[in-house]
């Protein structure tokens, strides 16, 4: 797709060449991941965290299609219901707990897939549209986890659906009646239930579909690497297949044996045990949390404490917490640097790392009950969440001085003097001293 | 423009924070949060051994049959256990013919419809029938336990941190308020009808203690039924109506790693023989 140099689709099988002829789809799944796609060589392991999204999400869908059909969207047996699933139904118990296990991996993943991407710069042109679609599916995963939360209907279903379409509820003038619009009432009841589930089942489609628009808009200018040099020559890139498929194929051996030992052996350690007990309306749990991945965003909506001026709190928190991931819509234009790579960054590396254990500490104070300490040290720790991506950062993209780039990505891999004998052989290659960034 | 404006909001998220930050700060330092006496007194779960911890732990049948029997003769007086059924005590070792007189012989009766006359009426459960409810509906049950609805059991021991342990150390856990409670917290007296218990959340609750003699519960196994005894059965039995599939669980892994790690050796095999010729100068 992306260089002159990719390998074509020359189907060899007359019933392959026939299939080919009426509808290529085989020549679209050869370019997307298969030996069509010129890959850069020198990704290293933090490049299969996007197969590996895509491989949680097909868990998710497989087993939450096994799952729905067990399942009665309905206030008086959803509980039973789910119970009746891991209790009755031929291996019910794998489904349930893999759905629900497999939904923290997911955002493990994608965490880490999302940190790959600011470390190494993979938003910076010409991939921003790569950086945004994948902010979209962002987006979209918190909304179906959350609804996906709700429909076991245990106390934190309960709770959490409450405290979360209460956020809406702090918009002014117009807030109560657009959290009652969504809810279907003014308190979560079976109209929640119903369409929460409704959505549930459609946005990982949904989520699918903005996928593909991801990959194919990765495959325009080829995939980032750890370097941040463009791809300069053939030398410079591997086949997707079969390099990368096997590089993929051992992550996501990885990948299930981590999965398989949280499944089978403490499938309710990143649970709550409230949600084991039955939704009550007349019943506050003593703390109402959500779940594990969405802490670093809870405790930012609870660090406001104090009302400026006219606007509450409350709202402020809503705000800060929708600005912590919009904020990430706008990065690709924050960070001006034209390196990439924050390998050659040095000030950048240093502030990168702190925001790495920021948002660990905002995670665990989240996760924490609100009170004192951890209310004071989210706002610290929320201040330089926000103080990083908008002040920071722009900052060192204009101050800091990058350190030498190699000349070429192979030169990275092999070494400068590996390569001081092709360069004759192989004119057009690293000899400019600052590579472009400008493509 | 971008910039700019991303600047002034950073500055006003993280200024507002820091403002907020030395309000808490403050408040903090001149008006300590007072200690509550759930802070001070109550206490985690005990430590106790079970047959099923840890990742290859199995149940002890024996242990789950004296803890059903527990249950049966001391806990579901008062509690449900809505999720189980009379066919699922196969899972502990019983067979169909002791399973079906156990559902013909319990204390109370499953409702039902008089198939003659359609009036309501109660029968003796058969093996496909859940274990009924000891109280009608929760105005019976608060009526009959000072205004408090005991909780369905199905599910009790993943319903809290550290659930075995947990149902363990409150049931032995009721003990006298201590003394340095009250001086501390003289307004903390367990109110009448209450009853203190460390373990439990906010330290005073309305269950008596339910295991109070040896010997409360005689066991057909020659086990001595001491109330610690008792105790670890119970919680035992509560563990298998909570995860029925434990063992099953367990199994499934062992299986599904080592196949997986076998796969992902080979997988690993697979990818250093294809990468043999570009690590090095072509």
């Amino acid at each position: 797709m992306s260089f002159p140099w990719a390998e074509h689709y020359t189907p060899k099988h007359p019933a392959m060449q026939w299939i080919d002829e009426k509808l290529p789809l085989p020549r679209l799944v050869y370019n997307a991941v298969g030996a069509g796609y010129p890959v850069p060589r020198n990704l290293n392991y933090f490049w299969n965290f996007g197969v590996l999204a895509g491989l949680a999400l097909m868990i998710q869908i497989v087993t939450g299609v096994i799952m729905a059909m067990h399942y009665g969207a309905n206030t008086l047996v959803a509980f039973s219901t789910v119970e009746q699933t891991m209790r009755d139904v031929n291996a019910g118990w794998l489904m349930r707990y893999a759905h629900a296990n497999g939904a923290s991996f997911f955002f493990i993943v994608v965490y880490l897939h999302i940190f790959r991407g600011l470390f190494f710069g993979s938003y910076k042109a010409p991939r921003e549209m790569v950086w945004l679609l994948g902010l979209v599916i962002f987006l979209l995963m918190m909304a179906t986890a959350f609804m996906g939360y709700v429909l076991p209907w245990g106390q934190m279903s309960y709770w959490g659906a409450k405290v979360i379409t209460g956020l809406f509820g702090a918009i002014p003038v117009v807030g109560e009646p657009i959290q009652t619009w969504l809810l279907g009432g003014f308190a979560p009841g079976n109209a929640s239930l119903n369409r929460f589930f409704s959505l549930h089942f459609l946005l990982p489609f949904v989520i699918a579909a903005v996928v593909i628009l991801h990959i194919w808009a990765l495959h325009i200018p080829g995939s980032s690497n750890p370097t941040g040099v463009e791809v300069k020559g053939p030398q410079d890139t591997v086949p997707f297949h079969p390099y990368y498929t096997a590089k993929d194929g051992f992550g996501a051996g990885v990948f299930l044996i981590l999965f398989a030992i949280l499944l089978f052996y403490a499938p309710n350690y990143l649970g709550h045990p409230d949600n084991y007990i039955e939704a009550n309306p007349l019943s506050t749990p003593a703390h109402i949390v959500p779940e594990w991945y969405f802490w670093p965003f809870y405790a930012i909506l609870r660090a406001f404490t104090v009302d400026f001026f006219f606007v509450p709190a409350k709202l402020l928190g809503v705000l800060a917490m929708f600005a912590s991931i919009l904020l990430l819509f706008f990065l690709p234009w924050l960070d001006t640097s034209p390196v990439r790579s924050g390998s050659y960054r040095p000030t950048f590396k240093k502030f990168f790392w702190i925001l790495i254990v920021d948002v660990l500490i905002l995670g665990y104070c989240g996760g924490a009950p609100a009170a004192e300490p951890y209310v004071m040290i989210s706002q610290v720790a929320a201040a330089y969440y926000f103080a990083h991506f908008l002040i920071i950062l722009p900052l060192i993209s204009r101050f800091e001085k990058p350190l030498p780039l190699p000349n070429s990505i192979t030169e990275a891999v092999l070494g400068h003097d590996a390569i001081e004998g092709e360069r004759e052989a192989l004119p057009g290659m690293g000899s400019d001293p600052q590579p472009s960034h400008a493509g | 423009m971008i910039r700019i404006g991303a600047f002034l909001v950073g500055l006003f998220f993280a200024g507002w924070l820091l403002v907020s930050f030395l309000v808490g700060a403050v408040a903090y330092v001149t008006e300590p949060p007072a200690v509550t006496v759930e802070h001070e007194f109550h206490r985690d779960p005990k430590h106790v051994a079970f047959s099923f911890d840890g990742p290859f732990g199995k149940f002890d049948q024996a242990q789950l049959q004296r803890g059903f029997q527990v249950f049966k003769e001391v806990c579901s007086a008062c509690h449900s256990l809505k999720f189980v059924a009379f066919r699922d005590l196969k899972g502990i070792g019983y067979n169909e013919a002791e399973i079906k007189a156990i559902a013909k012989n319990w204390a109370i009766k499953t409702p039902d419809v008089d198939p003659k006359t359609g009036e309501m009426t109660t029968r003796a459960p058969i093996p496909a029938d859940y274990f009924p409810k000891p109280f009608a509906n929760n105005v019976a049950a608060m009526a009959a336990n000072n205004n408090a609805i005991p909780p369905d059991l199905s599910l009790m021991t993943k319903a809290r941190h550290h659930g075995s342990a947990y149902v363990y150390s409150l049931i032995t856990g009721f003990q006298p308020q201590p003394a340095e409670l009250l001086k501390e917290f003289p307004d903390a007296k367990t109110p009448e009808g209450l009853h203190y218990n460390p373990y439990f959340a906010n330290l005073n609750l309305a269950m008596a203690p339910p295991l109070t003699a040896d010997g409360q519960v005689t066991y057909g196994d020659g086990t001595k039924a001491t109330v610690d005894q008792m105790a670890q059965d119970v919680a035992a039995f509560l563990t298998w109506t909570a995860e029925p599939k434990l063992e099953n669980r367990r199994r499934a892994g062992l299986a599904t790693i080592f196949f997986l790690l076998i796969a992902t050796g080979l997988a690993y095999m697979a990818y250093q023989n294809i990468w043999a010729d570009k690590k090095k100068a072509a």
